[in-house]
């Protein structure tokens, strides 16, 4: 057994960190998935970053684009469905020195998983997410999401979507996410740099990706969105104003926006997780070794 | 040998945890040893809560059988407790709330009038203080010195205003001087023992016991009888340097709990069985991906919400079976508090031996009640080893490794050259999934065949590293009682009164309910000459397990399901039927 002396991170040493590549798992989704835009993206904003890579965790749920971690070289946790974002929350505690991106489907995040997302919001954990929203169950092969189309008819609802769907955006800005930004899988380069602002944030960045299932959503397709899509960044939209957020939020139809859509400023969970202000939790000591007077209290 | 029983009770509201406590904690600092039983309802106000204390110059086990006096608040704890008082034994009660009659009470049995809201009134208008001269009165009656009581006091209230001490103590001196003027002392009334003990609730020992592990996480989400691990550990989590999280429900606590234990930490979860089987599915993660993980099962009266506040060992079968498909875990099964500190260690220790989840099941008789233990039961004196396992080599870094032992190095995000993914899916030794394109292709068919093997071959290991079944008492007694949990200690205080009427028997219990080791139980039942298994649930869940892990059938069995813990008068009786049966 090491002593106590021996926990500390072992550093290493060189200028040239090694940075995030590709692993040696090619990504399994169907040709033309949007999710292989969103795996780029990722990569090349860390990259960009210059993180060295074993600083990195990826954590996903469970669906098509959960697979992503396998597909690149940092850490990963490919966790059970909707449940990446407690994960996630864990190991920023853990070691607040890491970078964390939760990556993910909407029916991970929205539906299974909607619990979680609002309560990380809420908490502004300083981490990532960016989920690929593709508006249908896709590794389930085609039932509805909880963002389906009202009238879309999938395997599970013949007759057509009867449930108004849930909007992301709106939902993360009433949680009390401090980066909201909508990203397409058709725009690697504008993508990148939405996720790359959200690791920058100090905060909880969610990133919602219009990421097409080419194979079981035959409505919100890759042409859908290149029709409809318009950037926030070049609609005079001001992200520091959360009101004329909500209203972009509530733009879908003809045009729909993507880009920045809120950024603000506000303490993180581990900010004000006084017991993080001593470092990262892995690297303090542990135990209450001849601490015999916390027994007092017991006398 | 003497014991003393004092009980106080009243609605919930009036302060009985508090009374009772105060008395409690008297003895344990007059060096006795105390078990403090803690009866209460789930209603905030109102109802009808008590708390008994029970001491003596021995150690008891259990809240026992005895009544000795009776501190009563209301009218409604006359009617339910009177009938169990002992000759010899007093009634406190205010007569300017309620009357008690003499001829109401067993034979022998005193009513002792004590104005304590008149002591009350002389001290300060506000309607505080109530209790305060009931306590002083019980305080003479049980034979605890008044200067043992105030300091209990003073200390109790702590940096609350100085007045309000002032006024508790002026009025609980008035209530003692009186019943020291209109009564005399139970005739087993206490006597100064030694140094003082420390008394404390299985929660609290597993809090310390998870501490003195090394914990540096841990994730809750409020639910009795758990709740108690969540407060002591948050109200020292600045101290201790443990991030305590309340998470927004059990399924984000074990799931955090586990994203902090691949983080580099060591993680633990609390909660009870409802909040268990929303777990269930991040249990089974933790054992796929092989992450160490500590969770606190303590069990109350099921099924569904049952009685929330009532104790019961029903829940062994959910942690059998928690969680899809097979995975390597350990149950262990403390009996009392200074047991429940041990293992939390021992349940850190396998953890991180084996990287799987271990559970630890209490119940609300253990998490809840008060126990003593010496200061040098339970030492502060670990130092928790470093969770670091692995270095890179310049090979390639197999996360999931075949080992002999089924454990692989283990490695943490941070450090350099040694990224893996863990997966909830099958996985190879990578850690890459062999869910998808490879299932079912013959090499990874095997490759799945292999890492179950693997992972369940730790089984082994953590059976060779359990704790062994123990016996007590004489080795060839007529009568041996098995059991696991809290249920030993009412037998314990059974198998003494047994003895004390000339009928030695013994007892084997589990401190590891699973794994077992078929051959080691064989051999011990070979010894007993007749035995009665004792569980606190309908089926007799453990005398089950002991039959499908060995072929030993028990068929004698004394079964509680009232939510009520066991009285040791109950397995007396049973034990002595038993007994007689056998001839």
């Amino acid at each position: 057994m090491a002593d106590s002396s021996a926990r500390v991170m072992p550093t290493p040493t060189g200028s040239a960190l090694p940075l995030i590549g590709k692993s040696d798992t090619k990504p399994t989704w169907c040709p033309g998935c949007g999710d292989f835009g969103v795996v780029a993206a990722v990569e090349m904003a860390v990259k960009r970053l210059q993180i060295p890579v074993h600083n990195v965790v990826i954590v996903s749920g469970i669906g098509c684009s959960s697979n992503l971690p396998h597909f690149l070289s940092s850490y990963g946790f490919h966790a059970i469905h909707g449940r990446s974002l407690p994960v996630a929350e864990g190991i920023r505690w853990a070691n607040h020195g890491l970078t964390v991106i939760g990556t993910g489907g909407d029916g991970d995040g929205f539906g299974i998983g909607v619990g979680h997302f609002v309560h990380t919001m809420r908490r502004n954990v300083d981490m990532t997410y960016v989920t690929m929203d593709n508006q249908i169950y896709g590794l389930t092969t085609g039932q509805a999401s909880p963002t389906s189309t009202m009238g879309q008819k999938t395997k599970s609802t013949p007759t057509g979507v009867i449930e108004h769907p849930i909007d992301p955006i709106a939902l993360a800005l009433a949680s009390g996410a401090t980066y909201v930004a909508r990203g397409f899988s058709g725009d690697v380069k504008q993508l990148a740099d939405l996720v790359a602002g959200g690791i920058q944030h100090k905060g909880f960045a969610f990133v919602d990706v219009f990421s097409p299932c080419v194979t079981y959503n035959k409505i919100n397709t890759f042409d859908f969105f290149r029709q409809r899509v318009y950037k926030l960044e070049s609609a005079g939209h001001d992200p520091a104003n959360i009101v004329a957020a909500f209203e972009r939020s509530l733009e879908w139809g003809d045009k729909i926006p993507i880009g920045l859509f809120y950024k603000t400023e506000r303490p993180t969970y581990e900010d004000l997780e006084e017991v993080l202000a001593a470092g990262p939790l892995a690297l303090q000591p542990s135990g209450i070794k001849g601490r015999t007077a916390i027994l007092d209290e017991f006398v | 040998m003497y014991e003393l029983s004092v009980r106080s009770g009243g609605q919930a509201g009036d302060g009985i945890a508090s009374v009772g406590e105060t008395i409690a904690r008297c003895f344990s600092r007059m060096g006795l040893h105390v078990f403090g039983l803690n009866a209460y309802q789930s209603v905030i106000r109102g109802g009808h809560v008590w708390y008994q204390a029970r001491t003596g110059d021995g150690r008891p086990h259990s809240q026992g059988d005895g009544l000795d006096i009776l501190y009563a608040l209301d009218r409604q704890t006359v009617d339910v407790h009177a009938a169990g008082l002992r000759r010899g034994g007093t009634v406190v009660f205010d007569p300017e709330k309620f009357a008690v009659s003499a001829s109401e009470l067993p034979a022998g049995v005193t009513a002792l009038p004590v104005p304590t809201l008149e002591f009350a009134r002389k001290h300060t208008s506000q309607s505080i203080l109530q209790n305060a001269g009931g306590i002083g009165a019980t305080a003479f009656l049980s034979g605890i010195p008044l200067d043992i009581l105030h300091q209990v006091l003073t200390d109790s209230f702590g940096r609350k205003a100085g007045d309000v001490v002032t006024w508790n103590l002026g009025a609980s001196a008035d209530g003692y001087h009186f019943a020291e003027t209109h009564a005399s002392a139970n005739d087993h009334a206490v006597r100064k023992a030694g140094a003082a003990k420390l008394l404390m609730t299985g929660n609290q020992a597993i809090a310390l016991g998870a501490a003195a592990a090394g914990l540096k996480f841990l994730a809750q989400y409020p639910m009795t009888p758990a709740s108690g691990v969540l407060h002591y550990l948050a109200a020292h989590a600045q101290d201790f340097g443990i991030v305590v999280k309340q998470a927004e429900d059990e399924i984000a606590a074990i799931n955090m709990a586990i994203g902090a234990s691949f983080g580099g930490v060591r993680a633990m979860t609390a909660t009870s069985g409802g909040g268990f089987s929303l777990m269930v599915e991040a249990l089974g993660m933790a054992g796929m991906t092989e992450t160490p993980l500590v969770v606190v099962e303590s069990q109350r009266s099921g099924p569904s919400t049952g009685l929330p506040t009532k104790t019961e060992q029903g829940d062994l079968n959910l942690m059998l079976g928690a969680g899809q498909g097979e995975f390597p875990r350990a149950i262990l099964a403390p009996t009392h508090a200074k047991d429940a500190y041990h293992a939390t260690i021992r349940a850190f220790e396998l953890a991180e031996a084996w990287q799987t989840p271990i559970l630890l099941a209490s119940d609300l008789h253990l998490s809840e009640s008060h126990f003593t233990v010496d200061r040098d039961e339970i030492p502060l004196d670990l130092e928790p080893s470093s969770l670091f396992a692995v270095q890179p080599n310049g090979h390639e870094y197999l996360r999931y490794r075949y080992t002999d032992s089924g454990v692989s190095p283990r490695a943490l995000p941070g450090q350099a050259g040694l990224q893996f993914i863990a997966g909830s899916d099958e996985h190879d030794e990578k850690g890459h999934l062999v869910s998808d394109t490879k299932s079912g292709i013959p090499r990874w068919v095997a490759e799945r065949t292999r890492m179950m093997d693997k992972r369940m071959g730790k089984l082994k290991g953590l059976l060779a590293n359990s704790e062994p079944l123990v016996w007590e008492g004489p080795a060839d007694a007529p009568l041996t009682f098995v059991a696991w949990g809290s249920t030993v200690g009412p037998i314990r205080d059974a198998m003494a009164q047994l003895a004390a009427q000339g009928h030695p028997t013994n007892l084997l219990y589990f401190p590891t309910v699973y794994p077992l080791d078929p051959s080691a139980v064989t051999l011990a039942f070979g010894r007993a000459h007749r035995t009665l298994l004792v569980e606190a649930n309908y089926s007799g869940q453990f005398g089950r397990l002991l039959r499908a892990e060995s072929g030993v059938h028990l068929t004698s069995r004394l079964l509680k399901y009232d939510g009520e813990p066991f009285y040791p008068h109950e397995i007396v009786a049973r034990g002595l039927e038993e007994m007689n049966h056998g001839g």
